[in-house]
């Protein structure tokens, strides 16, 4: 608690602080009364219950008294929140892009890194990018949270005052790999961030091929793996025109993996599941990925089966 | 006061009536008001069951990091039907379709509900749905693993059968207003000749304030998930942006129907609660008006809050604040009935029995879930809290801690009522401790972790967060344990147990002036209306 992570967990905490405060002392209060009630009146001692008339007096009291305690309560929340809504215009700017199930950083002049890095004490806003569904960019220590929210500018700011990891994790819920949709963020001086960011390779256009960015723009690699690991679904390496086990209604049976099984699987992804993988986990890119984009990722396919 | 001693040879108990049918179908075509509230009382329990089995599966697997009992898809799946289950099938029928229906007729001294074949219908309509709900999950395409919430763009994109779990929600909502319906028009034009509004017990009036909400916030989560269903079907574009649809739009229209829906759980656990207390403190209870209207103000500032779920969404920052402002009202006529609740007891003649055993521990496990509640209303902790375990340890504190032992509460008070049969109270009070013990073990080391950042919906976590997940699934075992007992207790209360008395409690409300169990039109004789309900002078 008071940690100096960022500048708002004074705010946090101290709202956190006070609410907390306030329902313990209600919270013992009350159950002291209700048990000494049980007790001092439980019917063995008391065998004749006393009828008490309704004080209108007392009943104003217990509705001014919680009335007054909730709007301090609201007034410390919002003073706490504040700030995090006014960046500063001067803030450095890092993108972060959540897509399934990976973050990703983005650092002007075009850098990309998978580790968020940044320096310590200097304001930094966030411009947060979904290429998918929603995420939660969420880092518990700065006391900092938003939805990464796919056709929204959304955004957040903070500024770290605390060398060392951090955790960053997706707080909305996004599918099969959310709990594995996390980065770690190093806070360092400013010299060693600058160091950092110089060496920092600008980002890969990879072989500038055009179905590469079809499949990168679409998310397919947090689940296809370029290099023949297997992630959540099957490897596109050595994958194009070879034979290949598939399920069909629970039929096994051999299918060639040609341009019209590549748009099947893109189009009707559980159709025919690849043996060894689990069904429904994919959804269908029909209308996503367009028709005449299809033979730019044959083309890109093939290329990577020579590899 | 007792009016079945003079006419004891006419009386025949709904139980043993002979109706049109006979057998079971003298059960599924009934259109007794108590009947049909046993129909749901079957139904509930046994999806209860199945939603609790589900839960405990998830706690086994999140006992240590990694991959435990099950897949990640598999962990997904189960989380979302686990809640569509609880929410759907469970605490939102619950109380006002189980006890609403058995006691809200008698307490007001009716024969029946206002319309007992459209109420009749409304079980039909709950069974047809909740077919459609378990059918999901046996569909090709795999259960569906939005969670609950079906939160578009990924809703409107997974491969799962999200289409059969959105038309089962839509269908249940039919039940939910149409049982509403039923419940407002009986409270209007069935009450017995000199029963004021006033006159009437508490129990009616938060059935009351719930039916307003049931029927006039339910149309809109049916109409959100129509759309949601025409995207899928059609991709007409309302949600997701790829489409030119806002994905916020779909959070808005979900909660303004799933914000009330809480009230739709929480109100009747009220009412219930605010019977228990005076009968066994044998005291008139304090603040009877106050009651009576914080029901209708929860009812209503309750439609106004359902920004408060979507403070990290990304809304406008004015449109936070203010949905903090308005939360924070809401949390003061619920106050106000936990200071009637213990002022109650004051002097009175307290009788420690089960169901005052549930009603004390609901009052402890409410002030626990509402005051977390503070924490999740206030704009600056929501922001750390929102989406992690500490929301839901807040909410199983307020929907199970509150409405579950309220259910429970009430089934100990009624259960005599409904059969003519007594429990065993010594076994009553031994699965009570082990709930409550279980049910805070479980919930309460949430609450830590969440702070510190342990994000809900995880298939796995990192290890510093595992000591309570430990806690947390000795917790879940002691809790299921005694939910067996209580159950087992009961069924052998119902099957063997002792001749219960009209007025075991020495109650003062309408439905212990008459025999247990009642007879077919509850009624022989009139029923003495007195101007207040909790009189017992």
């Amino acid at each position: 608690m008071f940690s100096n992570a960022s500048n708002f967990v004074h705010g946090v905490d101290k709202a956190f602080l006070i609410i907390f405060s306030i329902s313990l002392f209600f919270l013992i209060l009350l159950t002291t009364i209700m048990i000494t009630f049980v007790i001092k009146y439980n019917k063995k001692k008391h065998a004749k219950a006393v009828q008490i008339k309704d004080s209108s007096w007392l009943e104003f009291t217990w509705t001014a008294i919680p009335m007054i305690l909730v709007m301090l309560m609201f007034y410390v929340g919002w003073e706490g929140f504040l700030p995090m809504r006014q960046a500063p215009k001067d803030a450095m700017h890092v993108k972060i892009i959540g897509q399934m199930w990976k973050w990703s950083f983005e650092y002007p002049g075009n850098k990309v890194s998978d580790t968020l890095v940044l320096p310590i004490n200097k304001a930094v806003k966030f411009d947060l990018v979904s290429k998918d569904v929603i995420h939660g960019m969420f880092i518990p220590a700065f006391r900092i949270k938003e939805d990464v929210v796919p056709g929204k500018n959304n955004y957040t700011w903070c500024i770290p005052g605390e060398l060392g990891d951090f955790d960053l994790f997706c707080s909305a819920y996004c599918g099969v790999s959310h709990s594995y949709m996390s980065a770690i963020i190093k806070i360092v001086p400013e010299d060693k961030y600058n160091l950092w960011l110089a060496v920092l390779p600008v980002k890969k256009a990879d072989d500038n091929k055009e179905g590469y960015k079809i499949l990168e723009a679409n998310g397919c690699f947090s689940c296809h793996s370029v290099d023949g690991k297997k992630i959540v679904g099957p490897s596109f390496k050595s994958l194009y025109n070879t034979s290949i086990e598939v399920n069909t209604d629970g039929v096994k049976h051999k299918i060639t993996a040609d341009d019209l099984y590549i748009k099947n699987s893109i189009y009707e992804p559980n159709k025919d599941i690849v043996d060894g993988y689990q069904q429904g986990i994919m959804k269908s890119y029909k209308g996503i990925v367009k028709e005449k984009d299809l033979p730019k990722i044959y083309e890109y396919l093939n290329s990577i089966k020579a590899n | 006061m007792m009016s079945n001693g003079t006419d004891k040879i006419e009386y025949v108990s709904y139980l043993e009536h002979q109706g049109k049918y006979s057998g079971l179908r003298s059960w599924i075509f009934a259109t007794d008001h108590k009947r049909i509230a046993l129909l749901y009382l079957y139904a509930i329990a046994t999806f209860f069951f199945v939603g609790a089995i589900l839960g405990l599966l998830m706690r086994f697997e999140l006992i240590a990091p990694g991959e435990t009992i099950m897949k990640p898809q598999t962990y997904n799946g189960i989380f979302t039907v686990h809640g569509v289950i609880m929410i759907f099938m469970v605490v939102i029928p619950g109380l006002s379709a189980v006890f609403g229906n058995f006691f809200l007729p008698i307490l007001i001294g009716a024969k029946d509900v206002a319309f007992p074949k459209l109420n009749l219908f409304s079980w039909w309509i709950f069974i047809f749905g909740s077919i459609l709900a378990v059918a999901s999950q046996f569909l090709k395409s795999g259960p569906p693993d939005t969670g609950w919430t079906f939160y578009a763009p990924y809703s409107t994109t997974t491969g799962t059968s999200v289409i059969m779990a959105t038309t089962a929600a839509f269908v249940l909502g039919f039940s939910s207003i149409l049982t509403g319906l039923n419940f407002i028009v009986t409270v209007h034009r069935m009450r017995a000749p000199g029963m004021k509004f006033f006159n009437m017990p508490l129990f009616p009036w938060s059935i009351y304030a719930t039916a307003w909400i049931q029927l006039l916030a339910t149309p809109i989560v049916g109409i959100t998930l129509l759309m949601l269903i025409a995207e899928r079907l059609f991709g007409i574009g309302f949600f997701d942006p790829k489409l030119g649809g806002d994905p916020l739009l779909f959070q808005h229209l979900f909660w303004i129907y799933s914000h009330p829906a809480v009230y739709i759980m929480i109100l009747p656990a009220m009412g219930v609660i605010t019977e228990i207390i005076p009968t066994f403190c044998q005291k008139k209870v304090y603040g009877y008006k106050a009651i009576a209207l914080s029901s209708l103000a929860i009812a209503g500032v309750g439609f106004l809050v359902w920004g408060h779920h979507m403070y990290t969404s990304g809304m406008s920052e004015n449109a936070r604040w203010f949905f903090s402002l308005l939360t924070f009202i809401v949390a003061v006529p619920s106050a106000i009935k936990v200071f009637n609740w213990i002022s109650t007891m004051y002097k009175g003649s307290i009788d420690l029995k089960p169901p005052f055993l549930f009603a004390l521990s609901f009052i402890f496990l409410f002030i626990i879930g509402g005051t977390t509640g503070l924490i999740l209303g206030s704009v600056a902790t929501n922001i750390q809290v929102h989406d992690t375990s500490f929301i839901v340890a807040h909410f199983h504190y307020i929907i199970f801690g509150g409405m579950g032992f309220a259910f429970f509460a009430a089934i100990h008070y009624w259960l005599p009522k409904m059969y003519g049969k007594m429990y065993n109270f010594k076994r009553a009070n031994i699965a009570w401790g082990s709930l409550f013990i279980g049910f805070n073990l479980l919930y309460f080391p949430q609450f830590i972790i969440g702070i510190q950042g342990m994000p809900r919906r995880y298939f796995d976590y990192p290890p510093q967060f595992q000591w309570a997940q430990i806690i947390s699934t000795i917790g879940g075992v002691i809790l299921i344990s005694g939910i067996i007992l209580m159950v087992y207790n009961l069924i052998m209360g119902v099957r063997k147990g002792e001749i219960a008395p009209a007025n075991p409690w020495n109650g003062s409300t309408l439905e212990w002036q008459i025999p247990s169990p009642p007879s077919l039109e509850n009624f022989d004789e009139a029923p003495v209306v007195k101007e207040n309900p909790y009189d017992y002078i």
